[in-house]
C-alpha cells in the first residue's frame, strides 16, 4: 500500500512537470504580447520594452522556464521598479496584470470552485444513483422510461442552456432565488447554499444521467449474480436483498467514476462559473488566457492538473477499499 | 436402509417432510413452439423426516429445477409451475409471501453449488450467516446472531471459526466456502437441507470431507436431506433413496442399494455403465501390441522441470523437480488435485510456457535451446486439448474455421485443400462436416470438445496433451469423448499425456500414471500397480476418497476415513 502510494505520487509529479513544460511551450506559440496587454492601451513602444524587461520576457524560453522551476523550489525575488517583491516557495510567479502572487490568486479562488464541485457532486449522486436504482427495480416499466428521458435530456443539454433557463425561471420570473453571487461558507452558510443552489443543479443535471445509467446497469448485473439468489432462498426480504446486497455490489464503479468526475469538476466547471458569475478557478483560467497572463495560466493549469491526478489516485484507492478483492500494485 | 418411504406405517403420526405431486415446470423460451421449455414434467416423490433422497441426472435433466421448486424459487421469474409441493406441511406453491419466507431457510434450507459465487463478496462470511439467522429469529440480538454464526462455522469444521467468520469469501478456499454455505443452511436448524451439486467444484478429498460432514450432521440432527447431483458415486454413500431423472421425468426411483446394484430402467443401466470405475481392471487393449518396446528412445523426456511465478514480489513454486518420459504410442496419466501444478507441467511440455529450470527434450532435441523459428515445425507435432470447450473456442468463428486455422498457419494446403481437410477432421471426430459453418454456441459441451480435438489433430500431431478434456462433461458424454480419444490413439499411433483430477478417468485411459502433489511427482508407475498397490500415503488418501458405487463399500470407506 505504501509502495503503491509512493509510486503513484512519483507518477503524478512527472505528469505535472510535463504539463507545466507543455503550457510554457504553448504560450510561446500562441499569439498576443503579454507586455503590451499588461502595460495597458496608452503605453508607447519605450514603456512596453521596459515592461517586457521587468517581466523577464526578453530572456530565452528555456531560461524563463528554469527560473520558474527554481521559483517553485526556492522562491523568487521580483523588482517592481521601486522595490523588491519576494515571492515565497512554492512560487508560481506574479500575475503580469497586477503583480499579485499566483498562489494568492489560486488560494482565493479555490474555495469557490471547491464549494461548487462538492455541492454539485452531492446533488448528482442523489439524483443519479437514485434514478438508476429506481429504473433497475422498475425495469421495462413506465417509470424507467420517464426517468431515462429525464436524465438523458439533462445530459444532452449544454450547461449554458440549462443554466440560463434556470436563471430565467427561478431568479427572473418566479424570483424564488437570488441571482447567484458567491458568499463564503464561513460568512453565512445559509446564503452560501442559496446562492449556489442553481449552479449545483445545472451541473448535477448534466452529470447525473451518467450515474443513473451506471447504477442501473451495475445493479442489474449484481441482481443476476448467484449470491443474490442465495439470500432470496433464505427468506431475506426483497427490499433488504436490493438495499444491502445488490446496491453494495453496484457501488464500486460508481465511487470510482465519482472521484474522477470530482477532480475534473475543478477545472471543467468554467462554463458554469462564468455563466453564474462565480469567481472560481475556471473563471480565473479563462480570464488569464485572454490576457496572456502566463504565470496565472501555468499556476491554474497546474492546480487543476493536481486535482485531476489526485482524483484518479483517490478513485483507485476507493475502488480497492470498496471491493476488497482488488489489490493495488 | 430398507424402509420404503411409501410403505411407512402410521402416516398420520409421521407426516412426510416433503410431498411432491405432479410437479411440472415450464420456462418461457424461444424456438420451442407455444408452450416454452418444459424442464420438469409430472414428477412425484415423498421424503419422510430424517431420510435422505438423491436426485440424479445429467445436465438439463431438470434436477436443479426440482430443487428450486421445493422453495418456490421460480416465483416471479416467469416460469410456470404446476402440481403441488408440500414441505413441512406448507403448500409451497400457494403459500403467501411471509409464510414462504419463513419456510426458506427456516424449515428448509438450500445449499447451492458453485461456492465461489453463492456468497456475497462484499460482506464477511460470518455476517452473512448472522443475517440469515436474524431473518428467522427477529428478536435475536446482533451479538447473539454473530455467536450463532461462529458456532455454525465451527460445527462444519472451519478451524478458528471466531476469527475466520470475519473473513470475506475470497479469503476462503473452495472447500471452506462450501462448508460456509452448509453452515448458513444449518444456522436456523432446518428440518430439511437441499444440497444442489454441493461437491461438483471440489477435489475428491474435499468432496469426501463435505459428504462425510453432511452425513454426520444428518445423524446428529435428524434432518432430512435432498442431494441433487450428476454423480452417481456421490449419492451411493450419502442417501437412502435415489430418483433418477431424464428430460424432466423420473425414470427410476427406489432404495439406493437396489437402484445402483440392479437398475431396472435402461437409462440407469446406461448411466452406470458410463461411470468410469477406479476399481475396474482395464481390459487389455489391442493397442498394447503396437506399443513400443521399452528400449525404444522416448518421444518426450522432461527432466528437473521447475516453474516459479512471481506475484506481488512473492515467489511461488508451482512445479518443482518434475521428470517424466513418454514413449511413442504411450499414454501417461497425470493426476493431482487443483493447484498441484499438473496444468503448468502440461503447458511446459508443449512449450506454451517456458520452465524456470530443467529441460524438455522432444525426439532428442532440447526444446528450450531452439529459437521460436526452429521450434515452429515442431509446434504442430505437440498439440494441446483444453479443459473448457466453451472458452477455448473463439465464439465469433465458425467451428470449421477454428479447425482450419492451424492448417492455414502451416501454409501447406491451398484454400480448397484446407476446407476439405478441416471437413475430414470434423468427420473424424464424429461431427457432421456440413456443420462447418456453424458457431460454437450451437453445440453441446461434448460436441464442442470434439471440435477442440479436431483442431488439435489438424497439424497431424504425434503427442497430444489433454488437460482435463472431459471434466466439464456428463458421464455419458464423457465416455463418448474418452472412446474417441482411445480410437484416435490406436489409429493414429498418438502418444498422449492425459491430465485430470478424476482418478477413475485416468485409470481408464492411461498406461502409466504420475501422481502430483504441491508441484512434485510423489508416485509414478504402471497404472494398475499404482491403483492397486499405492505406495505413497498421498496416493492412498486420494484413492480412499474416490466415491464408489456400492453403498455398503461407501459406508465402510466412510468409517475408515472417520477413524483416520
Amino acid at each position: 500500500m505504501t509502495g503503491y502510494v509512493l509510486r503513484r505520487l512519483g507518477g503524478a509529479l512527472i505528469v505535472l512537470f510535463l504539463l507545466s513544460a507543455l503550457v510554457y511551450l504553448l504560450f510561446y506559440v500562441a499569439p498576443g504580447d503579454p507586455a503590451k496587454l499588461a502595460c495597458g492601451p496608452r503605453c508607447n513602444a519605450e514603456q512596453i520594452r521596459q515592461v517586457r524587461g521587468q517581466l523577464g520576457l526578453n530572456e530565452p524560453l528555456l531560461t524563463q522556464y528554469l527560473h520558474f522551476l527554481q521559483g517553485l523550489v526556492t522562491g523568487r525575488d521580483y523588482s517592481t521598479g521601486t522595490g523588491v517583491l519576494h515571492c515565497d516557495a512554492p512560487c508560481f510567479g506574479l500575475s503580469y496584470q497586477n503583480d499579485q502572487p499566483v498562489t494568492e490568486l489560486l488560494a482565493a479562488r479555490l474555495p469557490v470552485t471547491a464549494s461548487l464541485a462538492w455541492g454539485a457532486m452531492v446533488l448528482w449522486l442523489l439524483l443519479g444513483v437514485g434514478t438508476g436504482l429506481l429504473s433497475a427495480l422498475r425495469r421495462g416499466g413506465l417509470t424507467e422510461r420517464v426517468l431515462t428521458v429525464f436524465t438523458l435530456t439533462g445530459s444532452a443539454t449544454p450547461v449554458f442552456i440549462t443554466g440560463l433557463l434556470l436563471l430565467m425561471v427561478f431568479c427572473a420570473y418566479l424570483q424564488w432565488l437570488p441571482f447567484p453571487s458567491y458568499v463564503p461558507l464561513s460568512e453565512d452558510p445559509e446564503q452560501w447554499a442559496w446562492n449556489l443552489l442553481l449552479p449545483w443543479t445545472a451541473l448535477a443535471l448534466l452529470e447525473s444521467a451518467k450515474y443513473a445509467r451506471l447504477t442501473r446497469s451495475s445493479t442489474l448485473e449484481t441482481l443476476a449474480e448467484d449470491h443474490i439468489r442465495t439470500f432470496r432462498a433464505y427468506g431475506v426480504r426483497e427490499r433488504t436483498v436490493i438495499g444491502r446486497h445488490a446496491l453494495r455490489g453496484a457501488l464500486p464503479p460508481v465511487i470510482a467514476l465519482n472521484a474522477i468526475d470530482l477532480g475534473t469538476m475543478f477545472g471543467g466547471a468554467m462554463l458554469t462559473e462564468t455563466l453564474f458569475g462565480l469567481p472560481g478557478l475556471g473563471q480565473l483560467l479563462v480570464h488569464s488566457v485572454r490576457t496572456v497572463d502566463l504565470p496565472v495560466v501555468v499556476g491554474t493549469v497546474l492546480g487543476i492538473g493536481t486535482a485531476v491526478v489526485l482524483a484518479n489516485a483517490v478513485a483507485d484507492v476507493l475502488y480497492a477499499l470498496a471491493d476488497r478483492r482488488v489489490t493495488l500494485t | 436402509m430398507t424402509t420404503e418411504l411409501d410403505a411407512t406405517p402410521g402416516r398420520a403420526a409421521t407426516a412426510p417432510l416433503v410431498e411432491v405431486d405432479g410437479l411440472a415446470v415450464t420456462f418461457p423460451g424461444a424456438g420451442s413452439g407455444d408452450g416454452g421449455v418444459r424442464a420438469v414434467d409430472g414428477l412425484s416423490f415423498t421424503l419422510a423426516p430424517g431420510r435422505a433422497l438423491g436426485i440424479v441426472g445429467e445436465s438439463g435433466s431438470g434436477k436443479s429445477t426440482v430443487a428450486a421448486a421445493l422453495l418456490d424459487l421460480h416465483r416471479g421469474t416467469g416460469a410456470r409451475v404446476a402440481g403441488t409441493v408440500r414441505v413441512g406441511g406448507l403448500d409451497v406453491l400457494a403459500a403467501p409471501e411471509p409464510q414462504l419466507r419463513r419456510l426458506r431457510g427456516g424449515t428448509a434450507a438450500m445449499v447451492f453449488q458453485d461456492p465461489l459465487s453463492s456468497l456475497d463478496p462484499y460482506y464477511a462470511v460470518g455476517d452473512q450467516i448472522a443475517e440469515v439467522y436474524r431473518v428467522h429469529r427477529p428478536d435475536a440480538s446482533r451479538r447473539e446472531a454473530r455467536a450463532r454464526a461462529v458456532a455454525a462455522l465451527d460445527r462444519v469444521g472451519i478451524a478458528d471459526a471466531a476469527r475466520r467468520a470475519r473473513s470475506r469469501p475470497h479469503e476462503f478456499s473452495g472447500g471452506m466456502r462450501q462448508r460456509a454455505l452448509i453452515a448458513m443452511a444449518l444456522v436456523c436448524e432446518p428440518r430439511l437441507v437441499i444440497a444442489d451439486e454441493p461437491t461438483t467444484a471440489l477435489d475428491v478429498t474435499v468432496q469426501a470431507q463435505i459428504l462425510d460432514l453432511l452425513h454426520e450432521l444428518r445423524e446428529g440432527t435428524g434432518m432430512g436431506l435432498i442431494l441433487v447431483t450428476h454423480d452417481l458415486g456421490v449419492v451411493a454413500g450419502s442417501v437412502d433413496e435415489v430418483l433418477v431423472m431424464r428430460a424432466g421425468r423420473a425414470v427410476e426411483q427406489g432404495p439406493v442399494g437396489e437402484v445402483l446394484s440392479a437398475p431396472a430402467a435402461g437409462y440407469t443401466q446406461q448411466l452406470l455403465a458410463a461411470v468410469p470405475r477406479v476399481d475396474a481392471v482395464r481390459e487389455p487393449r489391442p493397442a498394447a501390441a503396437v506399443r513400443a518396446a521399452p528400449d525404444e528412445p522416448p518421444l518426450l523426456e522432461a527432466s528437473g522441470l521447475r516453474r516459479e511465478f512471481v506475484r506481488r514480489g512473492a515467489r511461488t513454486r508451482a512445479v518443482e523437480d518434475v521428470s517424466l518420459t513418454v514413449r511413442p504410442g504411450e499414454t501417461l496419466g497425470l493426476v493431482g488435485e487443483s493447484g498441484s501444478g499438473k496444468t503448468t507441467v502440461g503447458r511446459m511440455l508443449v512449450r506454451l510456457l517456458g520452465p524456470t529450470a530443467g529441460t524438455v527434450r522432444y525426439r532428442g532435441r532440447d526444446l528450450g535451446a531452439l529459437g521460436e523459428r526452429a521450434l515452429r515445425p515442431l509446434r504442430g507435432e505437440l498439440q494441446m486439448v483444453f479443459q473448457d470447450p466453451v472458452s477455448s473456442l473463439n465464439p465469433r468463428r465458425s467451428i470449421g474455421e477454428s479447425v482450419a486455422d492451424p492448417l492455414r498457419a502451416a501454409g501447406e494446403l491451398d484454400d480448397a485443400g484446407v476446407v476439405r481437410r478441416a471437413k475430414e477432421l470434423l468427420e473424424r471426430v464424429g461431427l457432421d462436416p456440413a456443420w462447418y459453418h456453424r458457431y460454437p454456441h450451437e453445440f453441446s459441451g461434448g460436441q464442442r470438445q470434439r471440435v477442440g480435438i479436431a483442431r488439435a489433430l489438424a497439424p497431424s500431431p504425434r503427442l497430444l496433451v489433454c488437460d482435463e478434456p472431459v471434466s466439464a462433461l456428463d458421464v455419458t458424454t464423457q465416455a463418448q469423448v474418452l472412446d474417441l480419444l482411445g480410437e484416435l490413439r490406436r489409429e493414429l499411433g498418438l502418444s498422449m499425456i492425459f491430465i485430470a483430477h478424476d482418478l477413475a478417468v485416468v485409470r481408464a485411459v492411461s498406461d502409466r500414471v504420475a501422481v502430483m502433489r504441491a508441484g512434485r511427482i510423489v508416485e509414478e508407475g504402471p497404472v494398475d500397480t499404482v491403483y492397486e498397490r499405492p505406495e505413497h500415503p498421498y496416493t492412498k488418501g486420494l484413492l480412499a476418497a474416490v466415491p464408489v458405487l456400492d453403498p455398503r463399500v461407501a459406508g465402510d470407506m466412510r468409517r475408515v476415513r472417520s477413524a483416520a
